[in-house]
């Protein structure tokens, strides 16, 4: 399970934990979300400009 | 004085003093402008005093923005962590809440027990509709950060002018969808505020919907509940509005729909100078390029910054959407209105002008170049605007 953040507000999308207000459980993978999944924080940056974090 | 300082990794002391620190407290003052002309009317007698908020607002602020000039507080992108963390300045958010409702129910108590003239409860409820305004501009600067405090403050503020989509829309919404033709809350080169704001206020609560649709469709709770955050805010819009009908009676209709839908016109006001005919261009995949400076219209007045909580410094907000506004930074070379957020909404309000004054602005920006193809057009005005600059489309 990976995390993967937003590098223009930092939010970060966490596979193990989801995201509930967003409707997407403890689980659900990066790879599976829309594509076009904009960052729930700033709606700037795409899905593809997230960056997976080191393990 | 605060000032923040750091030091560089080069051994240099940077340091910053936010000079309008305390004159922030103006921000306090604002919403309770309306309060001024009860209070002088309940004290005199005289309903002349009624007249004294939009004098103040509307006859002040373009004045004031002239006589206090430029800002140039301005900090060092270092040192806005430092900044975001000083927490004087979010709680002054959070205090003209309650007092956006002090005034929302002071002056509705008052129009809705005092026998006044026409002109004295028209200058009245418009100055209400306007301060409400505000209450949608705090609505922004809270409903745009991440925690749960703040969001509630947003959509409870945003209760009181019934703009409780506003929040989702515009952060999930607009700033997803800026600078393009899709954006109901972009306006278009050819476009008067009146035919804009015909398309913005319906598309944008349609956009807010859609948006908390597919939220709750993903989560697997019905559209029509109380986790709906649409919702949640115009049910306290609802038990407000409707329970001043029941204590006052039919004068509360007037009241309640002039002033709800002038807090609207002072939000579509402020969409429609935010980006007037910007364009984002079509990236090869076919998606629209991120959103960058020259995409948003800017000024950096120090009386409007005040009131408007920096949202003048546009293009650094739509950078960076979750920055709290006393870090919002200043850029020169910009896209730049001529004046602030007050002159030019008179301006927008004159649409001939409007595009005399605006136009030529926006094909002398530099990534535009005179190209109107790099520019979003009205398609009913596109005909007409390519024959006046003598291009082909």
């Amino acid at each position: 399970m990976s995390k993967y953040r937003c590098p223009g507000c930092g939010y970060t999308y966490d596979e193990e934990t989801g995201d509930d207000h967003e409707g997407y459980p403890p689980g659900f993978l990066f790879a599976d979300l829309p594509e076009d999944f904009v960052c729930p924080a700033c709606a700037v940056r795409y899905k593809e400009d997230f960056i997976k974090e080191a393990d | 004085m605060h000032t923040y300082t750091m030091q560089t990794t080069e051994g240099q002391t940077l340091s910053y003093t936010d000079h309008k620190r305390w004159w922030w407290l103006l921000s306090l003052v604002n919403p309770l402008i309306p309060l001024f002309g009860v209070a002088g009317h309940l004290l005199t007698g005289n309903e002349l005093w009624l007249l004294v908020p939009l004098i103040l607002m509307f006859g002040l602020g373009p004045f004031f923005d002239w006589l206090f000039g430029e800002d140039e507080n301005n900090p060092p992108e270092a040192l806005v962590p430092q900044l975001e963390e000083d927490a004087y300045y979010r709680t002054l958010t959070y205090l003209t809440v309650p007092l956006h409702f002090l005034t929302f129910f002071g002056v509705a108590i008052w129009v809705g027990s005092q026998p006044l003239t026409w002109w004295g409860f028209l200058a009245l409820t418009t100055a209400t509709g306007f301060a409400d305004g505000f209450a949608i501009n705090t609505g922004h600067e809270l409903g745009h950060k991440r925690t749960k405090l703040e969001t509630w403050l947003a959509k409870i503020v945003l209760a009181v002018p019934g703009y409780g989509h506003f929040w989702i829309e515009h952060n999930r919404g607009h700033h997803r969808d800026v600078a393009t033709p899709e954006d109901p809350a972009s306006a278009r080169m050819g476009e008067s505020i009146y035919k804009f704001a015909r398309r913005e206020i319906p598309g944008a609560f349609q956009r807010a919907w859609m948006i908390e649709h597919e939220r709750l469709c993903r989560k697997g709770v019905p559209v029509w509940s109380l986790q709906n955050e649409v919702l949640q805010s115009y049910l306290i819009t609802a038990i407000m509005q409707v329970g001043l009908i029941a204590a006052f009676g039919w004068i509360m209709l007037p009241f309640l729909l002039i002033h709800n839908f002038l807090s609207w016109w002072v939000l579509t006001s402020a969409n429609y100078i935010e980006h007037y005919g910007l364009l984002r261009a079509t990236q090869p995949d076919g998606k629209y390029e991120r959103c960058q400076p020259h995409h948003s219209w800017n000024a950096n007045h120090k009386y409007s910054n005040l009131l408007l909580f920096h949202l003048q410094r546009h293009s650094d907000h739509h950078a960076n959407p979750t920055r709290r506004y006393q870090s919002l930074r200043h850029f020169p070379d910009l896209p730049s209105l001529p004046i602030g957020y007050y002159g030019m909404y008179l301006i927008a309000y004159l649409p001939g002008l409007w595009f005399k004054v605006m136009d030529k602005r926006l094909l002398a920006l530099p990534h535009v170049d005179g190209d109107l193809s790099r520019l979003n057009i009205d398609p009913d005005a596109r005909a007409a605007i390519y024959a006046r600059y003598r291009q082909t489309p």
